[in-house]
């Protein structure tokens, strides 16, 4: 029985939530005019990635018994929380100095280098 | 009647599996979540999705054994990333810089868009045969001490899985260089957002932003692209 409440859960979906965070942060960052919500997207994108690397890297999930990365996933993801940490403090400077520079947050007046 | 509700509940409860629930639970909480993040137009509502969804996420680490990366995400994204991000925008909450509305149009080629990525990705999510095979659902020992070991450069999950004389080297270069990275951008963003002289904001700039339903380029200014810009 294919019931998804009685001990299903794999790998692939894991993937499937990581794809659906992915979407969302993709079409957040396409799509909003603010730059922290083009920040927030970022996040999001940086979030499905670790869930990948998590999924990969848990012996828990792993069907086989042995799990595709090991430990490696996990490092991977601690990487990738410590540099997302790093570009948010960045950009938020840069939207803050873009901010006291223009009064304004919208991404579409960031055109000073318009030729 | 009471006693067959009873034996029912006890029944369901013996045929659930917990991993599942909680699985079901945090993935529907982070996606729904995600989901508002993209859909509202008021940046605070969006931090607060944001919040949510990063703390699900949190859980499914937990559920997947990976405890110290769910903490660490905890910590240093919902603790520390988040209010970044609400700091900046309480810095910028002008009360038309709140909801800065996208057009219509963008919205709908954006969902068509995401919708063929998204099933692209699911059916690679479902195309390796192995990954699909559901947990062993074997114990797993804390990886707190491994993930620290790796960090200092010794691989001790690999000594002890294979038996090597010696064990392929950590992560240390790769964690040396990252904490020098991170004191680079924070000296870097420090330097980039101290106080400076506020210039005074300009009226066009607020009356642009204000009306933000109007095309970018008035007629005059394509038509001047046209001919071949303004010189």
């Amino acid at each position: 029985m294919t019931f998804v409440l009685c001990g299903v859960v794999s790998v692939s979906h894991y993937l499937v939530v990581g794809a659906i965070l992915f979407t969302c942060g993709v079409v957040c960052m396409a799509l909003k005019r603010n730059a922290l919500g083009v920040l927030m997207g970022i996040e999001l994108v940086l979030n499905g990635a670790n869930i990948n690397f998590v999924a990969f890297g848990s012996e828990y999930l792993a069907g086989d018994g042995k799990s595709v990365l090991g430990l490696d996933g996990e490092v991977m993801a601690l990487f990738v929380i410590l540099l997302a940490a790093a570009e948010a403090a960045v950009a938020l400077a840069i939207t803050l100095n873009f901010y006291n520079n223009h009064a304004t947050v919208d991404v579409d007046r960031a055109d000073d280098l318009h030729g | 009647m009471n006693h067959e509700t009873f034996g029912l509940s006890t029944n369901l409860f013996a045929f659930l599996d917990w991993h599942d629930f909680f699985f079901l639970l945090f993935a529907g909480v982070a996606c729904v979540a995600a989901v508002m993040v993209v859909l509202s137009d008021n940046v605070v509502r969006m931090a607060l999705h944001l919040v949510l969804s990063l703390g699900a996420t949190a859980g499914l680490f937990f559920l997947a054994g990976a405890e110290f990366v769910g903490a660490m995400q905890l910590m240093i994204y919902v603790g520390g990333t988040l209010v970044l991000l609400v700091f900046g925008v309480m810095l910028t909450a002008q009360t038309q810089l709140v909801a800065l509305r996208t057009p219509a149009g963008d919205r709908v080629i954006a969902g068509i868009l995401a919708a063929a990525l998204l099933a692209v990705l699911v059916q690679a999510a479902f195309s390796i045969e192995s990954w699909q095979k559901p947990g062993q659902g074997v114990a797993t020992a804390p990886t707190a001490t491994p993930l620290g070991m790796a960090l200092v450069g010794v691989r001790v999950d690999q000594v002890a899985e294979e038996n090597l004389v010696r064990p392929k080297s950590g992560y240390l270069l790769p964690f040396e260089i990252v904490s020098v990275h991170l004191l680079v951008v924070l000296v870097g963003a420090a330097y980039l957002a101290r106080a400076k002289r506020r210039r005074i904001p300009r009226s066009v700039d607020l009356v642009a932003s204000a009306d933000s339903t109007k095309p970018r380029l008035p007629v005059t200014a394509s038509s001047t692209l046209v001919a071949g810009g303004p010189k």
